[in-house]
This record gives structure tokens, sequence and C-alpha cells, in this order.
């Protein structure tokens, strides 16, 4: 009996070892066409020519695509809005001659295999009209604009913070990050013909990119199908459609044809990213080492076409106890891509500023990080002026700071040490918030004891598979090995994106709902038996246990549910539930986390390694804590890399990426990552939703960074504000 | 006013096909012959000609680990690998590792270690870390670290990777 709560091995492990698992670029199809992309060299302007001569004189091109022979698509800006689009307008790729960003698609070569595609979009002449660009954060300080979410402030900060005993103010800057999952984006769209498209694609939400696809090629939703039922990752980068999938279908229709497109790693960089930004946080405290202001300004950049906007400046409303905060975020046009969602997007970015401040704030009140939050924890949600659903965060920062052993800290900097090596121990917290989106689930059980769950979510790597099997073997009283699961089919039934940590929330309840719909059926079904002992039966008396419905009152009374089944001279019975949030505005809902990190630094060569975290977490309940364990093992990763290696860098004066590639955008390797130990802390929450499940894709990367940062701090001396801290800003 | 120009369609390529060669490759004990053209990679002639899509492509560059096979029992990236390089060389893909129906010691480690997340990056893990135990080198966690450092998990894996190629060493 594999149940909630226990540490199931992965359901889809065996495909993944083995190679069975397909990934969107690995369904074959009869006379397949293979496309390759050709990017922009400008970052503004327009496409004055495109010459296809020697292109099209390769033998085993098809065609080449550009805006001026494409097949139709949608005109009005508003068709290629998907489910997460921000404001504005869409990029529409290869829809006219605009260039709003340097290597967008300009044309698309289509082959009779993948070395001749390659080999030809090399050979594509590109005339540009080319104008001024501004890729520079820092230079449009000026020209920012309000961001139309700003939280409201508390109290008067301004006055506040003037008059503190202890003031810390700084600016905390945070460079371009680029998801990189491994898989790159890619689509293979099968051609059915009459109208009907198959379309494997890489991403978090194959309704989102079914309706978008029926949207922009004006098809019937129904005539198009999306299958993603394996993602090699996302981080975000999936959440909307990117240009792989319309330029694939574009591809498909002008060739009446099957065409798979993979971007390169190189055009990886090329669409959305975490947006570059620069925060002022100031702090005014009483010398008792509580809080009596905080002011919080973000500054972050977005397109010329789109206004992507994050939560980055107010979870210190959630957290730390202060009459007076004000919150402040702008936005400021580049010539880029719009940025898009990454892993805890916000957070990861506005707790990163707050958590070095905080610790900032320590050493001038000569307290230590851990005690200033405690002295400054907050028991209401201050943003809302509301309690919290649950929130364990005390208990994390106790047993976080048990495991990792934080009493023995010398406060001082470059106190501690290990041979050559500077020991720095640095903390911070973590918070993302839990949240579930509406969803539905199907499941249909069969009279052998079979049941099959089904839910359209895609499984970009956290385990949904695992997570939905457990939930429904859990509800159905059934082995796991009973349940098969379907999912990230847009032909089931309804999900939104995977993202936001909303997925176990949202699947699983949607999952056990189906099942007490099938338990009723059951409680039906088992009354007709021959002498039933449940014949007096209401569905709420009975739970189903190891393939049998059992009576609450008393264990002995049981049927068998093949017997219940045959009574009712059934086969099978499906039930489908729609689950939506129960939030209500009266409990904010929120994970914590205490996040300790050990560093040691060479003294002389000033290399950091990071050699021991302690990451504690309150999630509500943990569906399974192998998976969950990992997902958290994973943020603590993608937070080091913020740390310590990421950073996507422009050449202002070309408005290009120039380290678009997995030499120069560093990301961390298996040598950099030592000791990580997770906790999870029991957090029971009968508000948040029946399950009692938060969520933990997001909250193991949020504050990861900040404690790093602030472990450089304690080992050095050295107070590095801008990320990724390189060896050059610690060289002393 | 944008201008596209289009060739004619000539009867003629003006750059022909690169002319293909015939090779050999031994690839998880059974013999395969096909031709293959001189810019094909080893990772695409296993991907795009014999539905070998286990292996996976992560960069193209060298860069990521994720297409590493193991050629004559030793551990390379695939994509760095023309197939016309490897003329009668044996290549042990993921595919090839299982045994009649049972893991290899390493999938199985990987499985109960929970060593992936995502799995894009997992074969080329197991067949690196495959190719590592046959040299030998690696005694201490460290040296596994720095020895599987070729093959990124950007999923962050990393801890349960090292403590699933433990595993499979101690029954090595």
């Amino acid at each position: 009996m594999t149940r909630i709560g226990t540490p199931a091995s992965r359901v889809d492990g065996r495909a993944k070892v083995t190679g069975a698992a397909k990934y969107a670029a690995e369904f074959e199809a009869e006379n397949l066409a293979y496309g390759a992309v050709v990017s922009s060299r400008v970052a503004k302007g327009r496409v004055v020519g495109i010459d296809l001569r020697d292109a099209l004189g390769v033998e085993g091109v098809i065609d080449v695509l550009t805006h001026e022979n494409r097949p139709r698509m949608a005109r009005s800006k508003k068709a290629y809005e998907d489910d997460i689009a921000p404001g504005g307008a869409p990029f529409r790729p290869l829809y006219d001659d605009k260039i709003l960003y340097n290597a967008q698609p300009v044309a698309l070569v289509l082959a009779e295999d993948w070395e001749t595609a390659r080999y030809a979009a090399s050979l594509v002449r590109v005339d540009y009209e080319q104008e001024a660009h501004v890729t520079e954060l820092e230079s449009q300080r000026d020209e920012a604009f309000d961001a139309k979410n700003s939280p409201k402030p508390r109290g008067n900060a301004e006055k506040a913070f003037a008059a503190a005993d202890v003031q810390h103010e700084a600016e905390y800057w945070l460079p371009i990050e680029h998801h990189n999952p491994m898989e790159m984006h890619a689509a293979t769209v099968i051609y059915e013909g009459k109208g009907k498209l198959t379309i494997y694609d890489k991403t978090q939400g194959v309704q989102n990119s079914q309706a978008y696809v029926a949207s922009v090629f004006r098809l019937k939703q129904d005539d198009v199908r999306v299958i993603s039922q394996f993602v090699g990752g996302a981080f975000g980068s999936g959440l909307r459609p990117q240009y792989h999938l319309p330029l694939a279908v574009l591809g498909a229709l002008a060739l009446k044809r099957s065409v798979r497109l993979v971007l390169t790693r190189q055009q990886m960089f090329t669409f959305g990213y975490r947006p570059g930004t620069i925060q002022r946080v100031a702090l005014g405290a009483k010398s008792g080492g509580t809080l009596d202001a905080i002011m919080h300004d973000a500054l972050a950049m977005t397109s010329q076409y789109e206004d992507f906007t994050e939560h980055v400046t107010n979870w210190s409303g959630a957290l730390y106890k202060c009459a007076n905060a004000r919150y402040g975020h702008k936005l400021a046009r580049l010539d880029l891509a719009t940025p898009i969602d990454m892993r805890a997007p916000g957070g990861a970015t506005g707790v990163y500023a707050l958590e070095c401040a905080m610790d900032e704030l320590a050493v001038a009140l000569k307290l230590d990080p851990l005690e200033l939050r405690l002295r400054c924890y907050s028991d209401r949600d201050q943003n809302e002026g509301i309690p919290f659903s649950s929130k364990k965060l005390r208990e994390c920062y106790r047993q976080g700071a048990d495991a990792f052993g934080w009493d023995k800290r010398n406060g001082a900097p470059r106190s501690m040490r290990d041979g050559s090596e500077l020991v720095g121990w640095g903390m911070a917290t973590g918070i993302w918030e839990a949240m579930q989106q509406k969803a539905s689930a199907r499941i249909v059980l069969t009279a052998n004891g079979h049941a099959e769950v089904a839910c359209a979510f895609t499984d970009i790597g956290p385990g949904t598979y695992t997570m939905m099997a457990q939930v429904a073997a859990d509800r159905l009283g059934l082995p796991l090995e009973n349940v098969t699961v379907k999912l990230g089919d847009s032909t089931l039934p309804q999900a939104p994106v995977e993202g936001g940590s909303w997925t176990a929330a949202s699947a699983g309840n949607a999952i056990a709902l189906a099942c007490e719909g099938v338990r009723t059926q059951l409680v039906r079904f088992a009354r007709k038996v021959a002498n039933s002992p449940l014949a007096d039966a209401k569905p709420d008396d009975a739970a189903l246990v190891d393939g049998r419905i059992v009576s609450k009152q008393d264990s002995s009374c049981s049927v068998s549910i093949p017997d219940a089944m045959r009574a009712a001279n059934k086969e099978r019975i499906e039930q489908e539930a729609t689950a939506e949030s129960n939030d209500d505005g009266k409990h904010a809902r929120y994970t914590h986390s205490a996040i300790f990190a050990e560093v040691k630094i060479d003294e002389e060569l000033r290399i950091v390694r990071v050699t021991r975290i302690v990451n504690a977490v309150a999630a509500g309940r943990i569906i399974n804590p192998k998976t969950a364990r990992s997902q958290i093992l994973g943020g603590v990763v993608f937070g080091l890399g913020m740390a310590l290696h990421e950073e996507t860098q422009v050449d202002h004066r070309l408005g290009r990426i120039v380290n678009h590639n997995l030499a120069e955008y560093h990301v961390p390797a298996n040598a950099d990552v030592h000791d990580i130990e997770v906790i999870f802390v029991d957090e029971p929450d009968e508000i948040i939703n029946p399950l009692g499940v938060k969520g933990v894709g997001e909250i193991g990367v949020v504050g990861t960074a900040a404690a790093i940062a602030n472990a450089i701090w304690h080992a050095t001396g050295i107070r590095v504000r801008d990320l990724p801290v390189t060896v050059d800003k610690i060289l002393g | 006013m944008a201008r596209t120009v289009r060739a004619v369609m000539e009867a003629e390529p003006t750059a022909p096909a690169p002319e293909k060669l015939t090779v050999t490759l031994v690839i998880n004990g059974r013999e395969t012959r096909l031709s293959v053209a001189p810019w094909t990679t080893l990772l695409d002639t296993l991907r795009d000609r014999l539905a070998l899509t286990g292996t996976k492509k992560g960069c193209d560059h060298g860069q990521c680990g994720a297409c590493t096979v193991l050629v004559d029992g030793r551990r390379i990236n695939s994509c760095l690998t023309l197939a016309v390089m490897k003329d009668g060389a044996q290549v042990t893909t993921i595919e090839g590792l299982a045994k009649d129906g049972a893991l290899h010691p390493l999938q199985q480690a990987f499985i109960d270690h929970d060593a992936f997340q995502c799995g894009y990056c997992t074969p080329g893990q197991i067949c690196s870390a495959a190719g590592l135990i046959a040299e030998g080198k690696a005694k201490t966690v460290d040296e596994i670290r720095e020895l599987m450092s070729g093959n990124i998990c950007r999923c962050g894996a990393y801890v349960n990777i090292v403590a699933a190629i433990q595993q499979a060493m101690g029954k090595a």
C-alpha cells in the first residue's frame, strides 16, 4: 500500500532510466521534414531583404519560410495571447518585417534532414535597416514607469525610516538569468490532413499550446491535439508557447508534411528569461532589533512590446512585523525579448535582496541574524491584514539551526577557518505562495481493481505522475501499481500550465474529489450485494481500504470492489471532478523555509565552495517525501547557481547576448554541489485545501542565494551586492 | 518594403548533398550497417536514423554531457563525434544497458535514490557513470563529483546522482 506521505519511487522512473521516455523531438512520422531557425543579427529595426538563393540551392532543402511567404497567421495581436501572457501585444514570429530583439527568428529553413536544414540556415542572407537600441537596464532608471501591480503601503515608511535608531540602505543587483532546461525547446508536428494536427510540444501547458495554435492558425480547437508526456525540464521557460511551436506549425501547413523543429542551445537564449533587476532595500530598526520601516523598490526590465511584472518587493509583509512599509516596482523597456517566469519568479529576486539586507541590519544591530528574524517574526500577513492558514517558520528556524549547528557560529567576519580556507556561515528565510488553480481529474476504476487517473497537467520533472498515482491509490485504497496515470495530453480533463508550485494542490485535490465520487458509487453498489454487510451504509460511512469498501464504524463489515461492481453489473466506474481553490481571502497562504549555508573560500585564490546547506521547509502536507526532497535539493542547486554562477551577458553595443551556451553561461555542475540536507517540518493545515497540500516546486530556490551571499560576507568580510558572487568581486 | 529573393528552383542544386559513406557500428551488441553523410554526428545518427532516442541532445557542443554514450567501453560525447569516425566501433547506449529486462545496477540505483527529475540528462548521467566505474579512478565522493562534472543536471539532482553511483559501485 502506498499512501500519501510515503516515499514512493517514481512510477515513471523505469521509462526515464532506460531511455524509453519520449520527449517532444523524439516522435517519428512518415515523410518528416526538419526545420532550422535563422535568427536576426540586429537588435532593432526591420528586415529589408532576404536572399534565399544559396539556401534553396542546397540539395535537400524543401523551402524557406519568411514573413513574406509564410502561410496565413492571425492578424490580430490578441489572437497570440496565451493563458500566461502579460499585458501588451505578444511577439508574433515571422509575422512581419519588424525586429524587436536581437536573435529573434527571421526565417525557417525546411529540409529533408537536420544537417541540411542547419547548413542552409547559415546561407540565408538577411539585410536589415537598423535602429538604435537600448539593452542596458541601468541606463533606463529615469525612463522607467510604475508597474501596475505595485503593492499597497502601510503607515509612513519614509518618516519611520528617518527616525529609526539603526538604518540600513543598499542596492542589490541581479543579472538576467536563463532557465536552460537540458532539453531544448522543440515540437514535432504530425500533419494528419483534413486540417488536423497532432503536436508533440515541449511545454508546461498542453491546453495552453493547443488554444494558442488554434487561435493563431484559425483551426478548430478539437483539430489540434497537443501532447507532452515527458518534458526535459522547463523551470518556467515552457509556460508560454515559445516560437518553436508556431514555426513548426507554419512549416507543416506550408509543406503539408509533418515537421520537427528543435531550437539550438544558442536559441534557448532568444526568448524569456528572469529579468535583470536593481533593488533598493531600506530597513529602519529599533536598537532592540525590531523593525520600524521597510522600503523595498525594484527596477526591472521588460520588452518593448509586453509589460512583464513579478511580485518582487512585498514578501517582507508576510515575514516581518513592521508597521511602516512602502513598496515600489518600476519597469524599463529594453530591446530584448519579454522576460518570463523563472523558478520562484519574483520571490527568488525579492527575497534575495530582503534577506541580504536583513543580514546587514543584523550586523549593524550587533545581533545574530537568526535572532533578528525571530524578533521580527510576524504572525499575520500585514500586506492583507490577515492570519496565515499555517506558518511553521519558527519550527523551520529551530530545526534548521539545530541540524546545521548554528549555535556554534562566531558572529565576527573572518573568524572561522579550516586550514587555508576561510569558513563562512550564513542564513536566510524563504517564502513562496501556496496556490491552487482550477483543475479537473478523471478516474476510471475497472472491476479488476485497477484505476486510471487522468488530468492534462504536464510533468516537467517534479514527479507529477507519481503524485497523481499516490493520491488516487490512497483515496481508492489500491496498491500504487494498480494505478496508471495519463497526463500531458490536451484531450484530457482540464488543467492549467504546470507552474507556481500549484500542481500538487490543484491536481491532487481534483483527484481526491473524483475518488470521492467513485467511493459514493461503490457504496451504492455494495449495498446491492446479497446479504451485504453494508446494506444500510451511506457514502460517508465507508472508506476504501485494501481493495475493499469498509465500514468506518466496524472494519469487519466490508465488501470487495469486484463483488460490489458485480452486484451492480458494472465493469467500470468513471468519475470526473473539478476542484477549485477555497481561498476566501481570510487567510494568507504561504510556504516557508529557513536556509543555512556554509561556504569555504581559499584565502588566496578566493574560490568559493558551498560545502553545506540545510534547508528546513514548512509546506503543509508532503505527498511524497522522496520526490519532494528532490524538489528542494534541485531548488537549492538552482539558488546556488544564482548565487555563484549564473549571468546572461549582453554586449550593449550590439544589443546581443554573447554567452549563449553552456560553456559560458555557467550553471552548477556536480563538483559545485556538496552536502545538502532537507528537513520537512510538520505543518498540518486544515484551511488551505482538503489535502492540506502547499507545493514545493519553488520554495527551495527562495532565500538560498541570500544565505550563500551572507555566508560569503561572514567568511571574507566582503559584502557583494550584485549576483553572481564571482571570484573577482571578493578578491578584496 | 522587404523583398525576399527566391530562386527559381533549378533542376540541379547549386550545392549537392554530401556523398554518403558506409559505416558499420555495433550498437548495443547488434551490427548495424548504414550509409551516412560525413557531417552527421553519432548523436544524430542514433536519434534520427536509428530511432535510439534514449541518447539526448542538450547542446550539440560537448558542453552538457546529455549525449554521453560508451564507445569501445569509454564514455564520449556523441555530439562531438561523427558517425563515420567510428566505423567498426562498439557503441553502448542507454537502451543497451538493461539485459533481458533486468535493469543495470546503475539504472536501479538511479531509481532507488531518485537521482533524476525531468529525466532528460539521465541516460547521459548513467552512461557516464558506467564509464566512470569502468575507468576505476574515482574512489571518493569528491572524485565522483569531479569526474561526473561533464554531465549537467539542471534539475539539480547531483546529491542523489552521487549517492546512486556509490550504491552501484558497492555492487560492482
